[in-house]
C-alpha cells in the first residue's frame, strides 16, 4: 500500500447527507473481478446531471472530497473506496462515516478525516467561494488547513502509524501466526464446521 | 487480554462483550485486538478481488473447513437451467467457482439445493450458532446475530485478511440496548419494529456500536422474524445487532445438517450466553410494542419511515435543517406530495425476497393474504424465495400455486430486486413495495422508487395497487 504522510490539493463540495454506497457506485458496477476501473461508475446517476458538483470545470481536478454527514452508509461494497480512488480522490472528509466504509477506506488508504459539521459547512463555503483553495490534509499533524484555518482531527495511533508506513493488516497479523495457532488448539469442538459436509 | 480480565470480572458482561472476549486471539494496549473468526461466508461479488491478492501473495486459505461459499448477488432468477446471459455477471460467478476449486473452498452453486441468499443459507445449514464470529463481504451478516452470534459485514480487503489468516485486527465496539416491550398487534411484524427502530434512531443511531434487541416483544418473535431485526441493524448503522439465544433457537438450529453432534452439551454452553443482569451498556433505548403499527418508508434512506396510516411528511415541519434538506430532496426522488396519505400512493412492482424477508415464514405470511385472490392489474409480484432450500419446502407446501394462482411471479433464489444486480431491476419512475431492506436512490434500478414494507403489507399492496395493509381487505 502507498504511504500516506501528507497530500495537499484541490477540494469538492458535495452537498448531500447520507451519501449511501449504492450512490457512490450502483450494483450494475460491480461485476467485475478487478480493483480497478470503477471510476466511470462513480456517483454515476448524478454524474447525468450537468449541475452535479464532479461535472463543473472548476472542481474537476479536486482530490478532496467533502461531504456531509453519514458518507457511505449501506452496502460493504469496497469498490465504493476503488471507485473515489480509480477517480483520483486522496482523502474524504465528513462529519461522519458509515462504520464498514471507514474501515475499508483505512484499510486501502483512502484518508477518512471526520471534523465538525460546522467546520464542514466553514470548507463548503470557502471551495465555493474559490475553488482553487488549496487544502491540505497531514495524518502527522492530524490536520487539515486551508486558508490559513488550521483544524485538528482524530485518528487512532496505530491506524495512523500503519497509513503513514503504508503497512497492510495481512503482513502484520502473519507476524501472530503462533497465537493464532495457540487460539486453534484451545477451541471448543462444539464449534461447527463447513467441512465435511454434512447434508 | 489477562490485564484486562480482573477489570472485566468486577462487573458484569453484556452479551456482545462475552462474544468478542471469548474470540481474542491477541489483545494489545493501543492495537486494535485480533478476533479469531468462526465462520466466513462468501459470495461472487466480494471475493474475486481478495481471492486474487492471496495468489499474488502466494497465500493459502487458512481455514477452508469454517468457510462457505454461494451465489446469490449477480445470479438470474430466471433460465437458471441455462449459462447465465450476461457475460460479466457469468465471469464473475465463474470466478468464484474457479476460486472455490482452486483454494478447497466449500461452495453452493446454482441449481443446488443449499444455493441462496448467503444469509439465509447460513442459517439453514446450522451453520450459524450462538457464541461465534462470523463475516461476510456483505453489510447484511448482522441477520445471523438474530442466534446470539457476533456477526457483521466486511470489506474486501478484511475478507482477503480472514482468508488468509481467519482472524480480523478490530476495535472494540461500544453496546447498545434496545428493549422492545409489549406485545405486537395482528398484522404488526418484526419488518415494523425494525423499521420503527430506525425511524426513532436514525441512519447514524447505531454508528460505533453493536446492539442487542431485548425485551419480551422479542423474546416473542421467532427466528425468521428475529432475524429480520437483525439483518437491518445495519440500516441504523450498527455493523452487528444480535439477540441471547433461547429455546426458539436451540429449536430451530436441531436437526439442521450442521447442528451440534453432541447437542446437550451445546445448549449447555449457549445457556451461558447472555447479558449479566448488572452489566451496563453503553447506550440504552425503548420501544412500546403495543403501539406499533404496520410501517413503511417514504424516502430514500431505511429511517425516513412512518406508520402506514399517516401521511407523506411535510419537510417544512422538520426542524433540523440537514433532515429538511434530506426530505426535500427525498420528496423529489419519490415523486410524492407532502401530506398525501401514504395509502394512496399506488404501487407497479410487489417484491417478496430477501436476505430480510425471503425465509418460508415471509412466504407463509404473504401466501395467506393472497390466497384465492387476484393481484391488482395495474402491478406485477415478484417472488423470490431466499434459497433454493426455501422454494423447494415452499413447493411442497404449495405456495408457489398460491402465488401463480394470484398473478405472482414465481422466482428462483437470489438477492434478485432487493439491488438490482441482476436483470430483476425498477425501470425508471417505477415505485416498489419491497420487503428488502434499502429504499436508496436507484438501489433497485435505476431510477426506480422505493418503498419499504413487510412480507403482509406487501401481500395486501399487491391486492389493492396501493400500500395497503391486510386490515384494508
Amino acid at each position: 500500500m502507498e504511504k500516506f504522510i501528507k497530500h495537499t490539493g484541490t477540494a469538492v463540495p458535495l452537498r448531500r447527507s447520507n451519501v449511501d454506497t449504492d450512490q457512490i457506485i450502483p450494483a450494475v458496477y460491480l461485476k467485475r473481478v478487478t480493483r480497478s476501473g470503477f471510476e466511470d461508475g462513480l456517483f454515476s446517476a448524478w454524474r447525468n446531471d450537468p449541475e452535479f458538483v464532479l461535472n463543473k470545470p472548476e472542481f474537476a481536478k479536486g482530490t478532496i472530497l467533502v461531504a456531509g454527514v453519514d458518507f457511505g452508509t449501506g452496502s460493504s461494497r469496497e469498490h465504493a473506496v476503488w471507485a473515489l480512488q480509480n477517480y483520483g480522490f486522496k482523502a474524504v472528509i465528513s462529519s461522519r462515516f458509515a462504520d464498514i466504509f471507514r474501515g475499508n477506506s483505512l484499510k486501502g488508504g483512502l484518508l477518512t478525516v471526520i471534523i465538525e459539521q460546522s467546520d464542514v459547512e466553514a470548507i463548503w463555503a470557502a471551495i465555493e467561494a474559490d475553488p482553487t483553495t488549496s487544502v491540505t490534509v497531514d495524518l502527522e499533524t492530524r490536520t487539515v488547513c486551508y486558508n490559513n484555518v488550521i483544524l485538528p482531527f482524530a485518528i487512532d495511533d496505530y491506524t495512523r502509524w500503519r497509513l503513514m508506513e503504508g503497512l497492510d493488516d495481512i503482513g502484520l497479523t502473519f507476524k501472530n501466526l503462533d497465537s493464532i495457532a495457540s487460539f486453534e488448539k484451545s477451541r471448543t469442538s462444539l464449534k461447527p464446521a463447513t467441512l465435511p459436509i454434512r447434508a | 487480554m489477562c490485564n484486562d480480565e480482573g477489570a472485566e470480572t468486577a462487573m458484569g458482561k453484556t452479551l456482545a462483550e462475552k462474544i468478542w472476549s471469548e474470540h481474542i486471539v491477541r489483545a494489545v494496549d493501543g492495537e486494535p485486538d485480533l478476533l479469531y473468526i468462526d465462520l466466513h461466508l462468501i459470495h461472487e461479488v466480494t471475493s474475486p478481488q481478495a481471492f486474487d491478492g492471496l495468489r499474488l501473495a502466494g497465500r493459502a486459505v487458512r481455514r477452508p473447513d469454517l468457510t462457505i461459499a454461494t451465489e446469490d448477488h449477480n445470479v438470474p432468477t430466471l433460465n437458471i437451467d441455462k449459462p447465465i446471459a450476461d457475460p460479466v455477471s457469468k465471469l464473475q460467478v465463474d470466478t468464484l467457482r474457479s476460486n472455490c476449486a482452486e483454494f478447497g473452498v466449500r461452495i453452493h452453486s446454482l441449481g443446488d439445493k443449499d444455493q441462496g441468499v448467503v444469509h439465509v443459507v447460513g442459517p439453514q445449514l446450522g451453520l450459524t450458532q450462538p457464541g461465534m464470529t462470523i463475516v461476510c463481504g456483505d453489510s447484511h451478516t448482522s441477520t445471523h446475530g438474530a442466534f446470539g452470534a457476533l456477526a457483521f459485514g466486511i470489506g474486501t480487503s478484511e475478507v482477503e485478511h480472514v482468508l488468509a489468516t481467519q482472524t480480523l485486527p478490530l476495535a472494540r465496539p461500544k453496546t447498545m440496548a434496545i428493549n422492545v416491550e409489549g406485545a405486537l398487534k395482528t398484522g404488526v411484524t418484526s419488518k415494523d419494529i425494525i423499521l420503527a427502530i430506525i425511524a426513532k434512531i436514525g441512519t447514524g443511531g447505531g454508528q460505533g456500536f453493536v446492539i442487542e434487541y431485548r425485551g419480551s416483544a422479542i423474546r416473542a418473535l421467532s427466528m425468521e422474524s428475529r432475524m429480520t431485526v437483525c439483518n437491518m441493524s445495519i440500516e441504523a448503522g450498527a455493523r452487528a445487532g444480535l439477540i441471547a439465544p433461547d429455546q426458539t433457537t436451540f429449536d430451530y438450529i436441531k436437526g439442521k445438517p450442521h447442528a451440534p453432534e453432541d447437542f446437550d452439551a451445546a445448549v449447555k454452553y449457549w445457556s451461558t450466553l447472555f447479558t449479566d443482569s448488572d452489566a451496563k451498556f453503553d447506550v440504552e433505548v425503548d420501544l412500546n410494542a403495543d403501539d406499533l403499527e404496520p410501517f413503511v418508508t417514504w424516502g430514500t434512506n431505511p429511517g425516513q419511515g412512518a406508520s402506514l396510516s399517516s401521511n407523506v411528511p411535510n419537510p417544512a415541519e422538520i426542524k433540523d435543517p440537514e433532515a429538511r434538506g434530506a426530505a426535500e430532496r427525498a420528496l423529489v426522488y419519490m415523486g410524492l406530495e407532502a401530506g398525501m396519505p401514504l395509502k394512496k400512493i399506488a404501487i407497479d412492482t410487489v417484491f417478496l425476497g430477501s436476505c430480510t424477508n425471503g425465509r418460508i415464514e415471509d412466504l407463509r405470511a404473504a401466501a395467506e393474504v393472497v390466497k384465492g385472490k387476484k393481484i391488482a392489474s395495474t402491478l406485477r409480484m415478484l417472488v423470490v424465495p431466499g434459497s433454493a432450500r426455501v422454494r423447494l419446502e415452499a413447493e411442497a407446501e404449495g405456495l408457489d400455486k398460491v402465488f401463480i394462482d394470484a398473478g405472482a411471479e414465481w422466482r428462483n433464489a437470489g438477492c434478485s430486486m432487493c439491488l438490482g444486480m441482476n436483470p430483476d431491476q425498477l425501470a425508471v419512475g417505477e415505485r416498489s413495495a419491497s420487503t428488502s431492506n434499502r429504499n436508496f436512490e436507484g438501489r433497485q434500478g435505476k431510477g426506480g422508487r422505493t418503498h419499504l414494507v413487510s412480507p403482509l403489507v406487501a401481500a395486501a399492496t399487491a391486492l389493492r395497487g396501493t400500500l395497503s395493509s391486510p386490515a384494508d381487505l
